[in-house]
């Protein structure tokens, strides 16, 4: 084991059950500073860990606006301000041809802003991170499920955390180095 | 899952066959990439297939080099082949659409083991039609005057036409697309980067997977992103083809010069789109033995998503033709009759079979439970599909309002050339996914077994 501080205290389970309820005991334990892994989205899991501050639905709300406003103006001006050309006798600000563009606009923003900002908020990408380190943590993209208690946990004691975990009943515990 | 939904599936076919567990879905749809060896029936196809895309290049060099000559488009038949492609292609992709986005927002989770391929498909549909436009302008190398930006010339696009509006429609339904799918992907990545044993393939994947590990909070944010995507792209496809339609309605040609355009070719292209997701999905789940996970209920729905949007391209043709008649408009009147008696009737009426009393055999649940009939079914429907395009396209503009005007349309081996050569590169671009990407979503497929469902 590589030498240093410790990033934390990991234990794995046998299923998504299992780690649910482990999280809710440790959470409720008052370990704030914890995460889960699971190799699918598991419904509930990130309230159990004290995560409630999703801000994804807003940085596509703003993205939407933006991609609009900038869809729409840019007709505009383009159309009516810098460079005003009759076509057919229709007027230079005719909105009802821009709605398309509008809304395609409003689109192709919000769905940039949804993946690259759930990305963004996710820290990703983000190629080294000290849970790889656990040889068995590759099994997290494939059957098992695992709990960390992080070293920066203002309630983290090597060997009480330790033992805790060690009453969730789980099928492995290893010590992740940083 | 809701509990209603789980009943009505127990009494037909499931969605995936009993017995797998995380791990061995993972293995099973993992091991295609990483350990199954390409066998020479791949190669052989791929082969064939990218023969097929460098005759697609051939002729698109010699055009570059001729002009739009050597094509079979003269006026008053302007747009030929390269729209009727476009268009065909365009529609094929909407059905990826429709399966990973409107099904996931209808919480229809049969959609988890077609989606990632279908998706694939719109992208490599949508990259086939992106070649016609581009190669139909006539100076090919100037197409980015489509795009508004700041020239030396001081002008703008002409934001008042249809054929703008395309262009923002479809490179936005592109760029969505590839998105949607990449995201979908993520979580695959990681799978495939921790089960990789070649060193160069655990590299890639894990770049591609960006640093995933599954963390709770990662996905919180990831399925809020991926189910607002989704909300996003259910009004984005149905808009494309709407749009596409516009391109000929907003015109005043007879027969283009309808309301029905765009709820009629919304449905034709989804109706085209499936007979293409099941020409994929009955040859990949023989030849990877994936019949436990696209089973016989992904068939049957997909044969009744056609046979439902079927009756709605049925519908738009019976509409054409009252309206023909209804309008009292002579020009449109005649529009009908040259359809059914004119020199392009043998496509009019190949169209009606191929479209409107073949696939009525769909009514038939033998037929819908039949991987050989629907594979021929669906290649029926997608000639059909491609003839309604030339019928739209040609037939229209080829006898307008002047009789001095008319003209007759012959396409010219390198239209032929140019279009089976996509076919080609589709095919090719589908052979190397299959081989290099998780041809099902790994991770949605762990979340149908029973054991992914947790108690509170």
């Amino acid at each position: 084991m590589k030498r240093g501080p410790v990033y934390g205290i990991m234990a794995e389970f046998d299923s998504a059950q299992a780690l649910v309820d482990a999280a809710k005991r440790t959470h409720q334990a008052g370990y704030q500073k914890i995460d889960a892994y699971s190799p699918f989205p598991i419904e509930g899991l990130a309230e159990e860990i004290g995560f409630y501050r999703d801000e994804v639905p807003l940085v596509v709300l703003i993205g939407g606006i933006v991609g609009g406003l900038t869809g729409y103006l840019m007709q505009y001006w383009m159309s009516a301000v810098d460079y005003p050309l009759n076509i057919g006798g229709k007027p230079y600000h005719s909105w009802p041809s821009f709605i398309v563009i509008t809304f395609e606009m409003t689109i192709l923003f919000a769905g940039i802003s949804a993946v690259f900002g759930m990305l963004a908020l996710n820290g990703l990408p983000m190629p080294y991170h000290p849970v790889f380190n656990v040889p068995r943590f590759s099994s997290a993209s494939k059957d098992r499920f695992f709990l960390i208690v992080f070293s920066s946990d203002p309630k983290y004691d090597p060997a009480a955390t330790r033992g805790f975990l060690q009453d969730l009943k789980p099928r492995s515990i290893s010590e992740v180095p940083s | 899952m809701d509990e209603q939904y789980k009943a009505t599936v127990d009494t037909q076919a499931p969605v995936m066959e009993p017995g797998y567990t995380f791990g061995t879905v993972t293995e099973k749809i993992s091991a295609i990439v990483l350990t199954r060896p390409a066998s020479n029936g791949w190669f052989v196809g791929f082969g064939i297939a990218f023969l097929l895309m460098m005759m697609m290049l051939y002729a698109i060099g010699y055009l570059f080099l001729k002009g739009v000559g050597i094509w079979g488009v003269t006026i008053p038949i302007g747009w030929g082949f390269a729209i009727v492609n476009f268009v065909w292609w365009i529609g094929i992709g909407h059905a990826g659409t429709l399966i990973s986005a409107i099904l996931l927002l209808l919480r229809q989770s049969w959609r988890n083991s077609i989606n990632r391929f279908a998706e694939a498909m719109t992208l490599f549909a949508v990259a086939c039609a992106g070649i016609f436009p581009g190669i139909h302008v006539g100076r090919p190398w100037l197409a980015y005057w489509l795009f508004p930006y700041p020239s030396t010339m001081g002008v703008w696009p002409q934001f008042r036409s249809p054929l703008i509006w395309d262009v923002f429609a479809v490179s936005t339904y592109a760029t969505i697309s590839a998105l949607f799918w990449f995201i979908g992907l993520i979580p695959d990545m990681a799978t495939l980067r921790d089960r990789a044993t070649n060193p160069v393939a655990r590299i890639v994947y894990g770049m591609l997977s960006m640093g995933w590990r599954g963390s709770a909070r990662h996905w919180h944010r990831y399925e809020t992103a991926y189910l607002l995507l989704a909300g996003l792209a259910t009004p984005l496809v149905l808009s494309v083809h709407t749009v596409v339609s516009f391109d000929f309605a907003v015109g005043i040609v007879p027969g283009w010069h309808t309301t029905i355009f765009p709820p009629y070719f919304v449905a034709g292209a989804i109706y085209s789109g499936f007979a293409m997701v099941l020409m994929l999905a009955i040859p990949i789940r023989k030849i990877y033995n994936l019949e436990d996970f696209i089973t016989e209920l992904h068939l049957q729905n997909a044969a009744k998503v056609m046979l439902a949007t079927g009756l709605i391209v049925a519908y738009g043709y019976g509409i054409e033709a009252f309206m023909g008649w209804y309008s009292g408009d002579r020009y449109d009147a005649f529009t009908i009759w040259n359809r059914l008696h004119g020199p392009y009737a043998v496509p009019y009426w190949s169209l009606l079979i191929c479209n409107i009393f073949i696939p009525q055999l769909l009514w038939i649940k033998k037929m819908r439970t039949s991987p050989v009939a629907l594979f021929l079914l669906s290649g029926v429907i997608l000639v059909g599909m491609w003839l309604e395009r030339f019928i739209i396209v040609v037939v229209s503009l080829h006898r307008d309002f002047l009789t001095s005007s008319w003209g007759m349309y012959y396409p010219t081996r390198w239209d032929w050339m140019t279009y089976i050569g996509t076919i080609g590169m589709f095919l090719a671009a589908m052979f190397l996914f299959l081989r290099l990407l998780p041809a099902i979503s790994i991770f949605e497929m762990r979340t149908l077994l029973p054991e992914a469902e947790v108690k509170e």
